[in-house]
């Protein structure tokens, strides 16, 4: 088992607490910070999958 | 909504859908096998999906045409709360690269074709595979129906009235589905979400320039949530536990639906589903986008009867003709997808964990065929009629307590995946708890999904198919232990993989 599979669980981590990101400012593009937060939250996670992907290659 | 016929939608919309009828029967000659009559042919397509094909087929499958109705409904409505689809659908990924390679391994490996032929094998019990197989159809039927609902919508907002043309549009899809299987909605989907991306993109660059830029689309949006006085653009807090309990209990369940686990099945390799964990999300980013045509409703100033017309009357006040009938083309296309894999799904249950288990054992895999053909015709017509002859809110209701349900089948599925720890009567304990106390939770809260525990002057509300599955894993795991340590044992322990 990979340390870096842990990488799996920082959508959850970003995403499950949600006083965090459920504000107004800062905007951008004149998406309110909890809408352009949970979009961000969409390549984040394709990175971090595609992360372990290329590191758990070898375990395969 | 009713609406004059408008000849340039009309016809775009009838060219885009007569094409897919086509395709979808063509499809049975598409990568042509010996024989379709086989069920892992059929029903799975033989197997052999890779990476792009299982990405469309996936991608057309869970993000449904009900999701491009209802979605931008639910935010148009009460806002912020309606995102949590956003989030649910990031989180689920993690959870796909993680556990469903090493289903499809134990099911390549002994050519199960559903998720009670695993849970069978796994267990050896009978009563076990019957609950899970019961549950994947009972919580699919609804499903079917919600997306003759969208459908139905749609054909209103055409101005199509009456039954015949929702009847027409069934029959196209249960004969493609019963002639080709699997690659038709397979081949199908490619259309689909090629249309359903341009249509997207279109609408999420050229509306908000209509109306003035996002900043103004949500301004809009806010101060219509204030003169109503409920919902807002942002979560009350109130609203925190049941956003995140809900995101993750949905993404807890969706990929245990019979139609999600006939994707996984029928990918070529356990790579190509990691590979899908990564492209899949891209269907996520169009789906928060999409939701976000609930607020540009509010921007547009529409008033509507019913929420789920936000959509397409945003369309039809904001394009032209044939790019509104281009547009509805790609949502009912969109509905003929998942509902062909459902009934495909559903249909694989019935004959691998009725018609084999307990009416014909010997049945042969070209009988299976046939079994299966026969039943995703029977399913479609179950779900038309629920569409024609009850309410719309049952069919509402039972599709809430359907993703309840199925969540239920996830300790029997998936834990055994990983431990022979459990025993098959604990698991099925478990079951019969989660899923009656989750339906009691669902009767009690008024068909709502959320449930309120009070503990003193403190509560907390969460999303109930979570409670029904703690309390299911609690059950499940008290009566394995018992299993475990009482002197004469299990004499009916999990199987070695």
């Amino acid at each position: 088992m990979h340390l870096i599979r842990l990488l799996l669980l920082v959508p959850y981590a970003g995403l499950i607490w949600v006083p965090f990101y459920n504000k107004r400012m800062p905007d951008l593009f004149g998406f309110p910070f909890f809408y352009w937060y949970q979009l961000l939250f969409v390549p984040i996670t394709t990175l971090m999958i595609y992360l372990v992907y290329r590191k758990t290659r070898g375990d395969r | 909504m009713t609406a004059e016929i408008d000849v340039a939608a009309l016809a775009v919309f009838v060219f885009f859908v007569g094409l897919v009828a086509v395709m979808g029967f063509a499809a049975a000659r598409w990568r042509q096998p010996k024989t379709l009559a086989h069920l892992d042919e059929w029903g799975l397509g033989g197997r052999q999906f890779g990476t792009w094909i299982t990405w469309f087929l996936i991608g057309g499958d869970v993000y449904t045409a009900y999701t491009m109705i209802a979605v931008p409904a639910l935010v148009y409505a009460v806002g912020a709360y309606g995102f949590f689809a956003l989030p649910y659908a990031i989180i689920v990924y993690p959870f796909v690269f993680a556990v469903m390679p090493v289903l499809w391994t134990v099911a390549k490996a002994h050519n199960h074709v559903t998720a009670a032929d695993v849970v069978h094998g796994r267990y050896a019990s009978r009563p076990l595979e019957l609950a899970v197989a019961l549950t994947g159809v009972l919580a699919t039927m609804p499903y079917i129906a919600l997306q003759l609902i969208g459908m139905e919508t749609i054909l209103h907002a055409l101005g199509l009235e009456g039954k015949i043309p929702l009847g027409t549009a069934f029959l196209i899809l249960a004969f493609y589905d019963y002639s080709s299987g699997l690659r038709a909605p397979a081949l199908v989907a490619f259309v689909k979400d090629t249309m359903v991306y341009i249509v997207v993109l279109v609408a999420i660059a050229l509306i908000p320039i209509r109306l003035g830029g996002y900043g103004a689309v949500f301004e809009a949006a806010d101060e219509a949530f204030k003169a109503k006085g409920s919902g807002g653009i942002l979560l009350g807090p109130s609203q925190y536990m049941p956003y995140a309990s809900l995101a993750f209990g949905s993404a807890l369940a969706l990929f245990l639906y019979p139609h999600a686990l006939t994707g996984i099945f029928a990918s070529a390799s356990a790579d190509t589903i990691r590979k899908n964990a990564m492209l899949l999300p891209a269907y996520t980013l169009l789906l928060g986008l999409v939701a976000l045509l609930g607020y540009m409703g509010h921007a547009a100033g529409l008033k509507l009867s019913n929420n789920n017309d936000v959509v397409p009357l945003l369309f039809k006040i904001l394009f032209p003709g044939w790019f509104t009938g281009f547009a509805f083309a790609a949502i009912a296309i969109g509905a003929l997808v998942p509902a062909a894999i459902m009934s495909i799904g559903a249909a694989n249950l019935f004959t691998r964990n009725f018609w084999k288990a307990y009416v014909d054992p010997l049945v042969t895999p070209a009988g299976e065929a046939k079994v299966a053909k026969l039943t995703s015709l029977a399913v479609k017509a179950g779900a038309l009629l629920v569409v024609l002859f009850l309410p719309t809110q049952f069919a509402l209701d039972l599709q809430l307590l359907g993703g309840l349900w199925i969540l239920q089948t996830f300790p029997a599925l998936i834990f055994g995946l990983y431990t022979g720890w459990f025993r098959a009567h604990g698991l099925l304990a478990g079951w019969a708890v989660g899923f009656s106390g989750g339906t009691w939770l669902a009767w009690v809260n008024d068909f709502k999904p959320l449930h309120t525990l009070h503990f003193g002057s403190a509560s907390v509300t969460l999303y109930s198919g979570l409670l029904a599955l703690g309390a299911n894993i609690l059950v499940a795991s008290l009566i394995s232990a018992v299993l475990r340590f009482s002197p004469r044992g299990d004499r009916n322990p999990a199987r070695a993989r």
